[in-house]
């Protein structure tokens, strides 16, 4: 399995044109993206909301573990049977995974803000819009990137269940090699997705010691 | 709903199935990280490299990591030995973690005391350390299991998935309501793995939830997190 796997990746003709693996690898990080980038219209400003005002707090708190569990693979099928095929079911199904881990990262990060740091701006005189903006947010970087990081990691593991459902995207190789009984070919697959996800993880990491507290207070 | 009731008995089988690929693996992990955090617990450099092999193996996409195992262990592709053993290297990743944070949690004072009293090292990381970290350890697998319990149902695209098969057979036949009644049965089943850990947690940890109502002296104000105030009464003077 493992020479198969090296043959399929040093030969070039493997690598480009159509369905080669530049394009499947574009293909992934399109659909990853656009699912986070959809998830963080919706969690972020729910997630500031919830923190900043405590409203909600009760409900998000007992749903976050169980929404953990919310299959993928259930939630993909069943969107592309009620919608149809192409794009736009198995994003929606990706946003939806990605929601919970945002939302939880905002959420926690501007809830763990000191209270006396809030009311300390509020006496300054601060709106809440800018308490929010200028004091909670900053505070909360960390948490709401670690939640990012997070929703990053789900939605590459997850994109590649989307080939399931006749889309593109690296998982391609590891259905269309279990159906051609192929394992080289779904080494392939499994191999450069579980790279993908390291590579983004690790430069999740890199950000985040960027932003980190003690980082920042050394710039001051 | 219609296909959840019509089918009690085939909703029970595939459901004891998915409960058995999703607890073994939360027992398994348990078992693997509690060895790990308790021998190597104070030992830095050992630890580093768990801490980043552990956030690693959770790195990999579960899809990823059932393909790839059979050419590892040398299973067959529908073994469900594959499944079971991603399951617990995601749960002992994700425990292992915990098990360091919790040991870590324990008071200087009271593992100086334990020892005072006399007791060996090995004894004491069983009988007072390790109680001492329930409470965090519950909250690690309450997160373990219902990841698990999400998890096997990815495992239905290579053909054992418990009730992740009322998925790919929902897909297959055009027929919604499966696939529905695989959802509900899954985070229903996540909701009651979820509670009866907390529960344990709890009842294994007595002490955490005396009520301390009797613990304020009469006549003192109650602690509001403002200490300014409170110093500003009390050093008053007059």
């Amino acid at each position: 399995m493992i020479p198969d796997m090296l043959t399929y990746l040093g030969t070039a003709a493997n690598w480009i044109g159509e369905g080669g693996i530049v394009l499947r690898l574009g293909e992934h990080l399109w659909y990853s993206l656009l699912a986070v980038l959809a998830a963080l219209v919706v969690a972020f400003p729910l997630g500031l909301f919830i923190g900043h005002t405590g409203r909600g707090k009760l409900v998000l708190v007992s749903l976050s573990n169980v929404l953990r569990a919310l299959p993928s693979l259930g939630i993909m099928t069943l969107l592309v049977l009620l919608m149809g095929l192409g794009l736009f079911p198995p994003l929606l199904a990706l946003t939806l995974i990605a929601i919970p881990p945002i939302l939880a990262g905002v959420y926690a990060g501007v809830a763990n803000v000191d209270p006396l740091v809030v009311d300390s701006a509020r006496a300054m005189g601060m709106k809440d819009s800018r308490i929010i903006l200028q004091v909670e947010l900053p505070l909360a970087l960390p948490l709401v990137l670690g939640g990012l990081r997070g929703a990053l990691l789900q939605v590459i593991a997850t994109a590649t269940i989307a080939a399931y459902v006749n889309l593109g995207g690296l998982g391609r190789y590891i259905f269309d090699g279990l159906a051609l009984y192929d394992y080289g070919q779904v080494m392939v697959g499994a191999v450069l997705v579980t790279g993908l996800a390291l590579l983004v993880d690790g430069l999740m990491a890199l950000v985040l010691r960027w932003v980190s507290p003690a980082r920042r207070a050394m710039a001051v | 709903m219609n296909w959840l009731l019509a089918n009690p008995d085939r909703v029970r089988e595939l459901t004891v199935e998915h409960l058995y690929l999703s607890i073994i693996p939360v027992v398994a992990g348990l078992i693997i990280a509690l060895a790990l955090g308790l021998v190597f617990g104070n030992r830095r450099r050992a630890r580093n490299i768990i801490t980043t092999a552990a956030s690693a193996v959770f790195t990999i996409p579960s899809l990823a990591l059932f393909v790839v195992l059979p050419s590892i262990l040398g299973t067959q592709i529908l073994d469900p030995v594959n499944v079971l053993v991603a399951l617990s290297m995601y749960s002992a990743a994700l425990l292992v973690r915990t098990v360091f944070d919790a040991l870590d949690a324990v008071p200087a004072q009271v593992l100086s005391a334990a020892e005072a009293i006399g007791y060996s090292p090995a004894r004491r990381r069983l009988l007072v350390d390790l109680p001492l970290a329930i409470a965090p350890l519950a909250a690690g697998l309450r997160v373990a299991a219902v990841t698990n319990v999400s998890l096997v149902s990815v495992g239905a695209v290579i053909g054992i998935g418990g009730l992740g098969q009322l998925f790919t057979s929902g897909y297959q036949r055009d027929y919604p309501d499966q696939i529905l009644a695989g959802i509900i049965m899954i985070l229903l089943l996540a909701f009651v793995l979820d509670r009866l850990i907390a529960v344990a947690g709890r009842v294994m940890t007595p002490w955490l939830h005396v009520s301390l109502k009797i613990v304020a002296p009469a006549g003192t104000e109650p602690a509001t997190g403002n200490p300014a105030s409170a110093a500003s009464q009390s050093g008053g003077g007059k």
